[in-house]
């Protein structure tokens, strides 16, 4: 699992690489969460589209950084147009209540 | 009718979690399957690993053992652990519920493994453990049809 992270106006893009499972999804939120907690940027921008593998371990993620962006007044949207990813987002319900671009470059226009 | 059959046993730790789905996945490849029921296997398996390290076992340590057999197109796994079990079955494989909030678990993980695969039982015991078996037939699609 790879992890990117950096900083655009008031957004932390966070990009995600590889397979993201119960396993990997621990150290990520910990790295996540140390630089959000820190960083003056409000809102968190996550682009799935190279993540080849998503369980719903990776739903209690972007749930958990949902709420991290809402207690700093910021939004979470995410970036992805994989058909397997966006199925379990789809499935979570979570797509009611945050935003789907299929990539990251739509989604920073639209954030 | 061609038969076949695995059994694979290893530790309780979440670094194995990525290895179990792998392994089912190669050992339903000789299928023929779609890259789509393969991915429905994988993520299947792992929704099932990653209850029994986290709620089976409670990331202690403990022993989970997979078996896979295949009959004809059909793929049937049985995932078994020997932790805590499950006190109510039927409310843990509600949609979104989850016994450990604290933990940013979505609940989501039964709900998974029944969309994905084409049955799901659930047996469990308290104090004993728990055994998820999971069928999926194989379509055998045609090149055409891929």
């Amino acid at each position: 699992m790879f992890l990117e992270m950096e900083e655009l106006e008031n957004n932390l893009i966070v990009k995600l690489k590889g397979e993201l499972d119960h396993h990997s999804s621990e150290d990520i939120r910990k790295k996540i969460d140390a630089y959000f907690s820190t960083s003056s940027t409000s809102n968190i921008v996550m682009d799935l589209n190279e993540l080849t593998f998503m369980d719903s371990s990776g739903v209690g993620l972007i749930m958990g950084r949902y709420r991290s962006a809402q207690e700093k007044n910021g939004y979470l949207i995410i970036a992805c147009d994989k058909e397997r990813i966006v199925r379990i987002l789809d499935m979570s319900g979570l797509l009611k209540i945050i935003k789907l671009y299929p990539n990251l470059d739509t989604a920073i226009r639209n954030i | 009718m061609d038969k076949n059959y695995m059994k694979l046993e290893f530790l309780s730790k979440s670094a194995n979690e990525s290895f179990a789905r792998v392994v089912v996945a190669a050992f339903a490849s000789q299928l023929d399957p779609t890259l789509e029921e393969l991915s429905d296997i994988k993520t299947a398996v792992s929704e099932a690993v990653t209850n029994a390290i986290i709620h089976g076992y409670e990331y202690g340590e403990g022993v989970i053992i997979i078996e896979a057999f295949i009959v004809d197109n059909l793929i049937n796994i049985t995932i078994r652990d020997s932790g805590k079990g499950i006190k109510n079955i039927e409310e843990a494989m509600e949609p979104f519920y989850t016994s450990k909030p604290d933990l940013e678990r979505s609940g989501m993980g039964f709900t998974v493994m029944e969309t994905f695969m084409d049955s799901l039982v659930v047996e469990s015991s308290e104090g004993k453990g728990t055994v998820v078996r999971m069928t999926k037939e194989i379509k055998n699609l045609s090149d055409e049809e891929r």
